[in-house]
Order: structure tokens, then sequence, then C-alpha cells
């Protein structure tokens, strides 16, 4: 039962030490863009979460096929996460750039992107 | 016709400037003022005219594209959602005529984005609250956020330090409500408010679905400031220039709130939920820690901003108790904090706006009994606004507290009845450090009064310009107008928004 439970969750694990690794990123790392690297990882492990939830077995992309028919939905994977995940990517990237604009402008005023280093410089 | 589109019409009449200022603004810088101050004009108007048909008519329902709610994307107005706007069209108002002046002296080169970013912002706050989909929610709160990490980082020189940290602190929030929305598609099969909380009650005793909701809490929590996730705000909110931090601090932790609202109490019911996980009862706790510890934290602070701030994380916290109340009376006092609390912070930030604009500073140990003098009318404003603050009557912040002293009373809630009155407490002992230094005359044998000792003087005029006075004042005068009008307020317009679940 342990084992199957375990083995049988394989990418959520993944996703959870995916998120877990992004969050130890964003929030113990001392390098400002280490800290951007790690929120990326971390949407990165949402957007697989959603991924991962819209597959079902044995079934093809959402593109009605003659064989299969639109009768059984069973047949198809859901759409929908995928489409969600696209305005999510697209968020994940105005994001990072908002990020790195705020992180040029940090630098340039401070002359480094180390948080001590840069608190120190603040006083 | 126009009443159909409602729900969809006020952010759209915000959003499309937003996109047309940068580029009309290229070409005539000067334009961006106008007409940012017009898309805010013109969505009160149908704020307001929602306000009035929801309350007449009951909800209105718009649905994107013709497709019907649980498969398309709907958008809802209810009465907490069409109160809530016209609150942020009313509010970002009269802060944006207050702003110009503030803007054009703290970041000249900086004025076209700022106008742009600002109505982006608010184009984010009336999405967040018009929609009726749990994912487009997240959507609008990005946007939202977005604009609100450019509207910090125009500030000072720490500026985007600060709004660095908000962005990573806020993204994790964002981020964690993403998931727990993720959750609650896996298990409902629908994004869709109405449809989710129709389908919820067959579904709640599954562990993933108690799981996204505390996803989803902890996540608006990181947004809303709420303690112990407020970490972020005071930075934020005090290297802000004065011309954000007034409109950021008003009204963003105020949407977050109504997230919350939103998601406790008309996605999930929270009679249900609580016998299965003690989420508002958690929430009401943290609440209570927070007006203690926002409270006491403001009153160690020597910057009029800062100090504010602070008082914001206390504030937040008297609303997270009137919602982990889970009772009607609660709500009603949270909805009522709600709107009066956006109009104190925003007559306070002003005034403090005010002061950087005419001094340059705004430094609590800086003031004097001069400045009353100088000051007169901003000083009046900042009075009403602490006095409220405070919770005296008949000023709007009395009846907010009352009905959540009422609301802890009714649910036999001693502890939070006991921290609300502290909580006004120490309130008027931070509040009251400020006006006594502005109205008592100098003490004798104190460094720094020596010079000014003895002799009155001619105090010269530093008064602040009528663009800035007057919204400063309206707001301060809202107040007392709230205040005596308040029992009508509850009766017509809050009582039809306490959710069915409370009653």
């Amino acid at each position: 039962m342990e084992i199957e439970f375990i083995a049988g969750h394989n990418l959520y694990w993944i996703i959870s030490l995916l998120l877990l690794v992004g969050l130890y990123g964003m929030l113990a790392k001392r390098n400002l863009v280490k800290k951007l690297v790690g929120m990326n990882i971390f949407q990165t492990s949402i957007i697989l979460f959603y991924i991962a939830i819209a597959s079902k077995r044995n079934a093809t992309v959402p593109v009605i096929d003659a064989a299969l028919g639109s009768a059984d939905p069973a047949h198809y994977i859901n759409p929908l996460p995928h489409t969600l995940m696209l305005t999510a990517i697209v968020v994940s990237v105005a994001t990072t750039g908002v990020g790195f604009a705020l992180l040029i402008s940090i630098f340039r005023r401070y002359r480094t992107l180390d948080e001590e280093t840069l608190l120190k410089r603040m006083r | 016709m126009i009443e159909a589109n409602l729900p969809l019409l006020v952010p759209l009449t915000l959003l499309i400037p937003a996109l047309l200022i940068p580029l009309i603004g290229l070409r005539a810088p000067g334009a961006a003022y106008p007409l940012a101050l017009a898309a805010v004009l013109a969505s009160i108007p149908l704020a307001g005219f929602g306000l009035f048909r929801v309350i007449a008519g009951g909800p209105i329902s718009y649905t994107l594209g013709g497709w019907e709610a649980p498969i398309g994307i709907e958008f809802v107005l209810d009465p907490l959602a069409s109160f809530l706007t016209l609150l942020v069209t009313v509010v970002s108002c009269l802060v944006l005529i207050h702003a110009r002046r503030v803007a054009s002296v703290e970041h000249p080169d900086k004025r076209v984005p700022y106008y742009s970013l600002v109505l982006l912002l608010l184009a984010g706050f009336c999405g967040i609250l018009s929609t009726g989909d749990l994912f487009n929610l997240y959507v609008f709160l990005e946007i939202s956020s977005l604009a609100g990490y450019g509207l910090v980082a125009i500030g000072d020189k720490r500026s985007p330090v600060a709004a660095y940290r908000y962005l990573i602190l806020g993204s994790v929030g964002t981020g964690f409500y993403l998931l727990g929305t993720g959750f609650i598609y896996v298990m409902s099969g629908s994004l869709n408010m109405a449809d989710v909380a129709r389908i919820l009650p067959h579904i709640l005793h599954q562990p993933p679905v108690l799981a996204g909701l505390i996803l989803m809490v902890t996540g608006i929590g990181l947004k809303t400031a709420l303690f112990p996730l407020h970490f972020w705000l005071p930075d934020a909110y005090s290297s802000a220039p004065s011309a954000s931090s007034a409109l950021l601090a008003p009204l963003g932790t105020k949407i977050g709130a109504y997230v919350l609202i939103r998601v406790l109490f008309f996605v999930f019911d929270p009679a249900a939920v609580e016998q299965r996980l003690p989420i508002t009862s958690v929430i009401a706790w943290l609440s209570a820690g927070g007006v203690l510890y926002g409270s006491l934290m403001a009153l160690a602070q020597q910057e009029l901003k800062r100090m504010l701030a602070y008082s914001s994380v206390a504030q937040i916290g008297y609303i997270g108790l009137g919602l982990g109340m889970a009772n009607p009376l609660g709500f009603t006092g949270a909805v009522l904090h709600i709107l009066n609390h956006a109009l104190m912070k925003a007559a306070l930030f002003l005034v403090a706006g005010n002061l950087r604009a005419q001094l340059g500073h705004s430094n609590i140990a800086a003031m004097d009994h001069r400045l009353s003098r100088q000051m007169p009318w901003s000083m009046a404003a900042f009075v009403v606004g602490a006095l409220s603050m405070i919770g005296l009557p008949p000023t709007a912040g009395f009846f907010s507290k009352w009905y959540l002293v009422l609301g802890g009373i009714q649910g036999s809630y001693w502890v939070f009845v006991a921290v609300i009155l502290l909580g006004g407490l120490l309130n008027t002992l931070y509040f009251f450090r400020v006006i006594e230094r502005v109205y008592l005359p100098f003490r004798k044998g104190l460094p720094g009064h020596a010079a000014a000792n003895g002799e009155p003087g001619i105090v010269e005029n530093k008064e602040a310009r009528f663009s800035m006075l007057a919204p400063t004042l309206i707001l301060a005068a809202a107040l007392l107008v709230l205040g005596l009008t308040s029992s009508f307020l509850v009766n017509r317009v809050i009582q039809p928004m306490i959710p069915a679940g409370l009653l």
C-alpha cells in the first residue's frame, strides 16, 4: 500500500519536489537573480501540475479524430488546463520581465545583487 | 442594454485607456493625466448605476462571448462586488486628483507610465470584483499585482528593492492561489464560482478539496497581508511614492480581503468547512495577533507613512477578525471596516502626501505645533482620520468596530472583544503621539524647541494646494457623513450582501 501510493504518484512527487525547490530558491537564496530563478521553477511546477491533471490513460490530443468520434470524451485528454496554462505562462513571463527590470534598476543604484551587501549599502 | 453589460463595462472603461495612455503619451505626455482622470470619472457613474440596479433588482450576470455560465467565463455583479467597485472608483478618483501635483513633484519624468499603471491596477481590481470565475480571478489578480509592483518601483532610491521583495512574495501568493484553484478544479471539474459552490457540498469530505482551500487562503493571505504574512507590506508602502501608496494602501489589501470573503463565504460554505477544518477560527486568531502586532509596531515608527503602513496591518486584522467570527454581525463589521478603512487610510495617506510635497518629509520627530498653523486644513483632516481610526463616534470608524464588538459578543468570543478594545487603545496612543506634537504647544526643556521658544511669531502658510487639499477634505468629510448614515448603509446595502451560509 505504502509503496504503491508513492510509486503511483510519481509525477506528483516530482512536481512537489520542484515546488519546494522553487520556494527554497525564492525565500532562502541570497542572490536576487537566484530568487528569480526560484520563482520560475515554482511557477513551472504549478504549470506542470495543471498539465498532469489533464492527462488520461489511452487518450489522444483533443482534436476530433474520425476513427474515435466525438461521443466519448474519454478518448481525448482535457484541453482546458492547457489553455489555462497558456495564460499562466504569459503571466509568468511578464512577471519575470518585471523582475529583471527591477534587478537592473537595483544593480544600477547599488552595484550589487547580493542581498546582504545590498542591505548594508542601503543603510 | 447598458445594464446587461455593466459587469464588464467598468473594468473595460479602465483597461482600454490604460493601454492607450502609453501610446498617446509618446506624442503628448500632458494628455496622460486628463485621459486617466476621464476614464476614472466615467467609471464612477457606471459603478454607481451598477450598485443601484443590483440593490433594486438582484445580481447582474454577463457571459463572455455568449458561452453559458459553467462552460464560459461569467462576470457577475452582486451587492458585495458592485458596492466595492463603487468604493474603488470613488477613492481612486479622489487619489488621482490629488496625485497630479504629487506625481509632478516626486517623479516628474515618470508621469505617463504612472497614470497608465494606475488605470491597469484599477482595471485589475474591478475585474477581480466582478469576475465569477476562479481562474479569471487569478488573471486579474496578476494584472493588478504587476501594475502594483511597477507603482511601488517608481518611488525613491530604495523603492526597486521593496518592489522586488513585493514581487517575489506576491508571486508566491498568486502561485499558491493558482495551485489551490487547480486542486478545486480537479475535484469539482468546474471553475465557475457559482457552479463550484453547487458541487462542493458533495465533495467537501475529500482531502484535496480542503488542501485546495488551505492553499488558496494562504495565497490570498499573502496578498492581503494577513498577519503573519504581512512582512512585505511596510517596506513596499513606505518606499512607494506618495501618489502610489495612497492608492495601494487603502485599496490593494481590501481587494485581497474581498477575494477571501468570496472564496470563504460564497464558494465554500463556512459552516460545513468548519466541521472539518477550523479555518475561520485560525484566521480570527491570527488576525487578533495582527491587530496587536501592527498597533505595537506602528507605535515604534518614526516616519508617518511607515506608521500608517503598520497601522494597515492592524486594520486588516480587524477585517480578518470580523470574517473569522463567521456570523452576520461580524461579517457586517468586516465589510463596513473595508469601506471605512479604505476611506480613512486614503485620507491619512493623502495628508502624508501633502506633508511630503510641502515640507519635503513626513518624519514624526520633526513635526511641531507650528504645523497646525502652517497646514491647518491638512492637519484637521488628519485628526478626523485619526479619530476614525481610533473609533470615536460619530466618525465612521466607530460603527465598524461597534459591529465587530457586537459580532464578538454574539459569538461569545470574549478574547476577540478584548483585542478589539485593546487595539483601539493602542490606536489612540500612536495617533495622539502625532496629534500632540502638532497641536499642543512645545514642552519646555526639550532639545530642538529652544530656538522657537517663547515667541509665537508669524507662521508662514504652507498649506497644500487646492487640488491636493480638496480630495483630502472630501475624504475626511466622507468619514463623518458615513458615520452618520451608517445605519442606512448597513440596512440597505450590507444586509443583502450577507451570504446565505451565515444566516
